[in-house]
């Protein structure tokens, strides 16, 4: 799937205006830590999140993911989007939430790129 | 003959033609009209007559040409009007009576991206560009655009070619029994913004060195979050060093407290001590360490509660990954392996 495929399936908005819509997107992760996405995300991955600040488009960097989409229409700090538009990496906002967009995209035929992470005791 | 050629260039440009056609159209979104349009405009006014025009056009080898009206943008002036006036066998008659007033224009601002489209889905051959105030400032044709593409792409192929090819020799070139090139980057605590800046930088600078995709991804990510426990965790901050050779990569990142009281239960997949505030970022899950360790091939932690932390992490590399022998290194003067330290 190319960025302006998954634009149109999730009824998205550009944030900025250094996009390549010919970049191929390999799957699917959603999340919201910062660390859950380090520590499961694929490479060429989009990422649905609802976390806004710059730090997104760090992990996006590092990760090599090559997409992020911001959930429930929300709009993220303007340091976001410079930093996003510096590195190249697309920025889009979608109205739907984390649920849907999942259920949309893996619908429209995107794989999930999140592997489990190793035995994650969540009891804190 | 000429020494100062940097000869593997051409196996690059091999590697970037796939890439070329993508990278022209993120430049197309680059790219302002205002670093592609003609500056020197050149116009007639509304009351000059379409015969003038006529051998405007033949002297200066253009087909088409903005009308004003004092400082004012009113038409477009075009081969197919003069053709009506030719066929109407007018040509005493004023420009105002013939132009297209029609305008499509766009400002100097825009990017790139907008004029073509506009040029897609009009027929147009030529776009006046306009400053806010809408005054002419310049015209633009797809010739504009295809030199300013052709520009842009050779500046910006060269720049970072240049940059790569100088970065990935620089263990060739360089002669000694145990070369080394060490990055330092200090962190400030709790400098969120700029949080990541050290790593992006170590990322791209592996690039450069001609690291492999999953070898700089796998830094990037250690790096990162280890900037973030400085960030975070720390009294004062912290220093990040990287040393790269041959064939390892040590990273070590060190602090002055307030150190670590339980190693092993930080090493705990989801154990945590940050804040609410720190886990709205979206960091504190707990499992920053646990990334770590899984992306490095060696991790060390040492830390004394009360006086600080350190944090060794290596790479190794394998020989296909090692920096400064690229897959067309087929000299006699082979590097030597490493041998074990």
């Amino acid at each position: 799937m190319k960025v302006k495929d998954l634009v149109s399936i999730i009824n998205g908005k550009l944030l900025h205006k250094n996009i390549n819509l010919n970049r191929e997107i390999k799957g699917g992760c959603g999340a919201d830590l910062m660390s859950d996405v380090l520590a499961s995300i694929q490479p060429e991955a989009v990422l649905l999140t609802g976390l806004c600040n710059p730090q997104v488009i760090r992990t996006a960097q590092m990760a090599d993911v090559a997409a992020v989409v911001f959930v429930r229409g929300k709009q993220p700090p303007k340091e976001t989007i410079q930093l996003a538009e510096e590195e190249g990496i697309p920025l889009i906002t979608s109205p739907y939430g984390m649920f849907e967009l999942c259920g949309r995209l893996y619908q429209a035929g995107l794989d999930s790129l999140e592997q489990p992470v190793v035995d994650c005791s969540c009891d804190d | 003959m000429d020494e100062g050629t940097p000869r593997p260039l051409e196996r690059v440009v091999t590697d970037r033609d796939a890439e070329s056609i993508t990278r022209v159209e993120e430049l197309a979104y680059d790219l302002r009209i205002a670093e592609v349009m003609s500056r020197d405009a050149k116009f007639v006014v509304t009351d000059m007559k379409m015969g003038d025009v006529l051998e405007l056009f033949r002297q200066l080898r253009i087909s088409g040409s903005p009308v004003l009206d004092g400082d004012k943008l009113v038409g477009i002036v075009s081969m197919e009007d003069l053709i009506r006036c030719l066929r109407d066998d007018e040509l005493d008659a004023p420009v105002s009576k013939y132009m297209t007033t029609t305008l499509i224009t766009v400002r100097s601002t825009d990017s790139v991206i907008e004029a073509l489209k506009l040029f897609v889905n009009t027929r147009v051959g030529r776009l006046p560009v306009v400053a806010e105030d809408g005054k002419l400032i310049g015209i633009l044709t797809k010739g504009d655009i295809t030199r300013g593409l052709l520009r842009a792409l050779q500046q910006d192929y060269q720049t970072e070619e240049i940059r790569k090819y100088r970065a990935s020799h620089l263990f060739e070139d360089i002669e000694s029994d145990r070369t080394s090139l060490i990055l330092r980057y200090n962190i400030k605590q709790g400098d969120f913004t700029r949080g990541g800046t050290a790593s992006s930088h170590i990322k791209r600078a592996l690039v450069r060195l001609g690291a492999s995709p999953l070898i700089a991804r796998r830094c990037g990510i250690a790096i990162y979050e280890a900037e973030m426990n400085l960030i975070i965790h720390t009294t004062n901050g912290g220093v990040i060093r990287v040393e790269i050779e041959p064939h390892q990569i040590t990273i070590d990142v060190t602090d002055t407290g307030p150190g670590i009281k339980d190693i092993d239960e930080a090493m705990r997949p989801g154990y945590s001590t940050a804040t609410e505030a720190i886990r709205e970022l979206g960091f504190g899950a707990g499992m920053g360490l646990v990334n770590i360790s899984r992306c490095v091939d060696q991790m060390k932690l040492e830390s004394v509660f009360g006086q600080g932390t350190r944090l060794r992490m290596r790479m190794f590399l394998k020989p296909e990954d090692t920096f400064g022998e690229g897959p067309t290194s087929g000299k006699d003067t082979a590097h030597e392996p490493a041998t074990n330290h």
